[in-house]
């Protein structure tokens, strides 16, 4: 890829790079500068990762190994940006499910050279397949991660071995107040687990997903009979699984080793694999993600960094990560040491380890995902059967993975921007010396400019030139590092709504309605409640103001990620707050993510509260500039509150209330993490904007880059539509006032 | 004089009841607020790291362990790392406040003050910059930064958080301009004021409240940033409280007891500065000096 990305960058830069070359500071090569290695482990993983290196570092002082801790979600974009601009790490320790992706756009260094038959076979064999990619091989085995079943043996002493037998569990538990299995259902992840024990493939040879195979289907009619029939309940949430299962609460659940973690000191539990379907006679086949050292294509020396991915591969490490971090190593040796062939925990998972099915590494399993779910949901939630559901996972894999728009050549467009750029100057040239033209304008431009010169002149730089280049990615058409330039392609695609309906979730259109009236609803109830608070506030006379002034302000304080995931659990089914509180008012249970009003309003509410104490704040600041005496002058012509407010107060808040509004809107519209974290879109993506659905392209949905840009492109277009006009309403309300 | 001695019931209860309802209100929005973020404390109050997915939001337990161990984490090379984190998020955000505002008051100040040829089109500018979505920025703007030396570094944080934070300041503090009654600059500028000596002397000090709630979302805006900061940033030792945070969410999973602690902190600044401001936000304009 060296690649496509950076080529089609620097076509759009060149220009810009020109003028900052000017301000380049050279990055000095250091020889001495130790390795570094990026990774996103946290806690006992992190520590045993640290210990082994540190062993390492005394060991053998010329191979110091600097370890940088990234956020594991920033970690896969850092990557894909830093390592093709040479400022990527030598090592980095990732799954293997994206090798093939990152192997195509020329991302990671093979190792084939470096590693030999004889060294693979130091590690359990289960784990080098997933490493390799057309042939080569990209990474060295650290661990495995899959889903096995944990059981409680207060409750089940033997796990149950087969389907028929888990549904022979149900009675008996059901009596006792306990859930038979918790997991979390709707995740395909743990699906994945069924849909291959009921024999179905994850991926066909050519990379296509059968979505509405025979055995795909079964398995679907399978889970919405463990619902159906109480083997597990609805809407299980990850935390539900933990918090089940402590309590003792549910007999069985199915999680990965990351849950030990998460279970109360004490609780007497099991670990096996998980069991035959009855149906097929196979086991049923959880999904297995091979953690390991990686190395970029940019590395500078691979021998060494390859001797330390060696090292920390390797048995000696490995048992470290094992007893320190509760790894199931990838290392054979490792598995000699009693320590770790003694414990339970990681004994269940190297059972699972022999009927699991490694996660496909090529970039079109990235494909699967959304339309998998989307299957999933439908049919847990009741809304679709089996084959029905399986259809429109079809139906959505398609439009996803549908054909790119034709490339065209770019002479016609590079022309047509000559042309427009000259027209475009032309026109500013013609109306700056048509504005100068006028008596003193050209002492009143020159003092006018000049006070707002530096602000102009710094977001000028820093945002017009990312813009630009966002503006043009949009042009193009991306696909897993693959740039082609698609002229108005994308535009056309997405104007068209091509591959879905003209209003079904997906489409533009539906998605613009979806955003206009989260946008119109949002403002509304952010400037109504912001303002009816901030005018009790203002009151002349109430006591602990200052209390309930900070209190009111808090939601806009704390991180909105957090409060955001707060407010889901809020609206869970069976669990949430929500529910509860109308339980107790005597209404049923509401499905708040199975309906669209019903997502809508929650993510309504969520935002409502994260959004008021701006305009509380701004129309508390706006109302100290409105001067007392002009309500005593009200109060002695016998003014009554309303007419006061209509005829004093809002007139005089306008001024500042109206940037404040345009400023909300644009950033309502653009609100993405409360769709994207309370209803995730549910259901089936209808409650996305427009701006959740440029992200689902741009970083899910095979990286189309090209088509989120022509999305940011169009949202753009529409909000400068908005912003004309409305400034048009400002300097009304200006002239007016 | 007998009715103001002796008032009638219903004048009593009319008078109790505008004395109570509106903390009544207030009394319920407060209770909104403070539900969800009860929950919080009890996830950071709580030994287990387990999201609580149950109702109630009174802590059940109590352990500053989460706190500690946020706070206790020391850089591998040694040193508080921490604290170190906690330095930087105050310099990058303070310093785009400060920045953000410098040049954005000036600006806003001739918005709205001035006509001159080019202004409709500069203002619209100034909100279209607010409009194009940050998805597609994140890659430009790393180029950018790379091309100037200044990725990797705080500095160019400061210099990304202003520059998008400056716009909207201009607006937010034009439209607080706006509200501040002309005639009394034109009084000054006829005893011979120059214009920048009336902008500093009058017009700054009468527009605290503007300044204080635009600095502080200048201030917060920098101070919640997470997605450049850790695309940009290199190194613990330079990230930010918000990387920090998000350094907490796995794959697998959260842990919770640490997020919700550090988030806690990380939201006590932001409470102390609002707290602190409160007294500009609402003692700005007294009497004197404004009336029309």
């Amino acid at each position: 890829m060296a690649s496509g990305r950076t080529r089609a960058a620097r076509l759009a830069l060149c220009g810009s790079l020109l003028l900052l070359g000017a301000l380049q500071v050279a990055h000095g090569e250091d020889r001495a500068r130790p390795l570094v290695l990026w990774h996103s482990y946290r806690g006992a993983e992190e520590a045993a990762l640290l210990q082994t290196l540190a062993t390492l570092a005394a060991r053998e002082p010329s191979l110091t190994v600097e370890v940088i801790a990234v956020p594991n979600e920033a970690l896969a974009s850092k990557l894909t940006t830093a390592i093709p601009r040479g400022h990527g790490p030598d090592l980095f320790l990732f799954a293997h499910e994206r090798i093939g992706g990152w192997a195509r756009a020329g991302l990671l260094a093979s190792l084939d050279a470096q590693v030999d038959a004889a060294a693979l076979a130091d590690y359990l064999p289960e784990t080098i397949p997933p490493l390799r990619f057309e042939g080569r091989l990209y990474g060295l085995p650290l661990a495995v991660k899959s889903a096995a079943l944990f059981y409680n043996r207060a409750l089940v002493p033997t796990p149950p071995a087969t389907t028929d037998e888990l549904f022979a569990l149900v009675a008996p538990l059901r009596a006792r107040g306990v859930v038979p299995l918790v997991y979390e259902s709707a995740n395909f992840y743990f699906h994945a687990a069924w849909h291959l024990g009921f024999g179905a493939e994850l991926l066909a040879p050519d990379g296509s997903f059968h979505f509405e195979s025979p055995a795909s289907v079964a398995a679907l009619g399978f889970v919405a009979d463990l619902q159906a029939r109480g083997v597990v309940p609805e809407e299980v949430s990850g935390a539900l699984v933990a918090s089940l299962f402590n309590d003792g609460k549910a007999a069985l659940a199915i999680s990965g080793p990351w849950f030990t973690g998460e279970l109360a000191r004490g609780l007497d539990f099991g670990v096996a694999p998980l069991p035959l379907v009855s149906a097929t006679g196979r086991a049923a086949s959880p999904l297995l993600t091979d953690e390991a050292v990686l190395i970029p294509g940019t590395v500078r020396d691979l021998a060494a960094a390859v001797r330390v991915a060696r090292w920390l591969t390797g048995p000696e490490a490995a048992i470290t990560r094992a007893v320190v971090g509760r790894q199931v190593v990838a290392a054979r040796a490792a598995w000699d040491d009693p320590r770790v062939a003694g414990d339970p925990v990681l004994a269940g998972f190297r059972a699972q380890l022999a009927t699991a099915t490694p996660m496909d590494n090529r970039p079109e399993m990235r494909t699967v995902w959304e339309p998998a779910q989307l299957a999933l949901k439908k049919v847990l939630r009741g809304a679709a059967s089996p084959a029905e559901g399986a259809r429109a996972g079809a139906r959505r894999h398609a439009s996803i993975v549908r054909p790119d728009p034709p490339p065209v050549s770019p002479t016609l467009y590079i022309a047509a921007l000559a042309v427009a750029l000259l027209a475009g100057a032309g026109f500013v040239a013609w109306r700056v010396v048509a504005a100068l033209r006028e008596r003193g304008a050209w002492r009143e431009a020159r003092r006018g400019w000049g006070w707002i010169g530096p602000a102009m002149a710094a977001t000028a730089i820093l945002i017009l030139f990312p813009f630009v280049v966002g503006l043009t990615l949009a042009f193009f058409s991306h696909r897993e590092g693959n740039w082609s330039f698609v002229g108005l392609g994308n535009f056309a695609d997405i104007l068209s709504a091509r591959g879905y309906g003209l209003l079904e979730p997906l489409s533009f259109y539906y998605a613009l309605l979806v955003t206009l009236l989260w946008t119109v609803l949002n403002l509304a109830l952010h400037v109504g409640i912001g303002l009816a608070l901030a005018l009790l506030l203002a009151r002349p006379v109430l006591a602990l103001r200052p209390v309930y002034r900070v209190l009111l302000v808090i939601p806009w304080a704390v991180p909105n990620y957090i409060t955001a995931l707060l407010w889901k659990t809020m609206f869970h089914k069976q669990q949430g707050a929500i529910n509860g509180l109308l339980g107790a008012l005597g209404f049923g249970e509401v499905g708040w993510f199975s309906s669209f009003p019903a997502a809508f309003f929650a993510n309504l509410c969520t935002n409502a509260w994260l959004g008021f104490p701006f305009m509380m704040v701004v129309a508390l600041g706006a109302l100290q500039s409105i001067p007392k005496d002009l309500y005593e002058a009200a109060d002695v012509d016998g003014a009554t509150a309303w007419a006061k407010f209509r005829h004093i107060t809002l007139p005089l808040l306008r001024p500042a209330m109206i940037p404040a509004v345009l400023l909300g809107l644009v950033w309502t519209f653009n609100q993405f993490n409360v769709v994207y974290l309370v209803s995730g879109g549910e259901p089936d993506n209808g409650t996305d904007i427009l701006i959740s659905e440029a992200y689902r392209w741009a970083f899910a949905r095979q990286e189309q880059y090209g088509y989120a840009a022509a999305y940011a492109a169009l949202i753009f277009v529409l909000l400068l539509g908005w912003s004309i006009f409305s400034a048009r309403l400002a300097r009304r309300v200006e002239e007016a006032s | 004089m007998r009715r103001v001695a002796k008032p009638t019931i219903a004048a009593r209860s009319a008078a109790l009841w505008s004395a109570t309802w509106p903390h009544l209100v207030l009394g319920v929005a407060s209770a909104a607020v403070l539900y969800p973020l009860l929950w919080i404390l009890k996830m950071a109050l709580s030994p287990s790291q387990a999201f609580d997915p149950t109702p109630n939001p009174i802590p059940t337990a109590f352990t500053l362990d989460n706190f500690a161990t946020v706070i206790g984490t020391d850089a591998p090379g040694g040193g508080w790392l921490f604290g170190r984190q906690l330095a930087n998020s105050l310099i990058v955000s303070g310093a785009t406040a400060c920045i953000g505002l410098a040049l954005a008051t000036t600006a806003a100040y001739a918005f709205s003050r001035f006509r001159f040829p080019g202004r409709q089109s500069a203002l619209t500018a100034f909100m279209v910059t607010q409009i194009f979505p940050g998805v597609v920025m994140t890659i430009p703007l790393y180029i950018l930064l790379d091309a100037i030396g200044l990725l990797d570094s705080l500095a160019g944080l400061v210099l990304v958080y202003s520059t998008t934070s400056i716009p909207f300041a201009t607006w937010m503090l034009k439209g607080y301009f706006d509200t501040i009654p002309k005639e009394l600059e034109e009084a000054a500028l006829m005893d011979g004021a120059s214009r920048f000596g009336l902008f500093w002397r009058v017009v700054l000090p009468l527009s605290r409240p503007a300044l204080a709630v635009t600095g502080l979302f200048s201030f917060m805006t920098a101070w919640n940033e997470f997605i450049l900061a850790a695309t940009f940033l290199g190194h613990p030792r330079s990230y930010t409280l918000p990387v920090v945070l998000q350094r907490y969410v796995g794959e697998y999973g959260t842990d919770w007891g640490y997020f919700a602690a550090g988030a806690i902190l990380t939201s006590s600044v932001v409470m102390a500065l609002f707290f602190v401001l409160q007294k500009h936000l609402v003692g700005g304009l007294t009497a004197g000096g404004v009336k029309g």
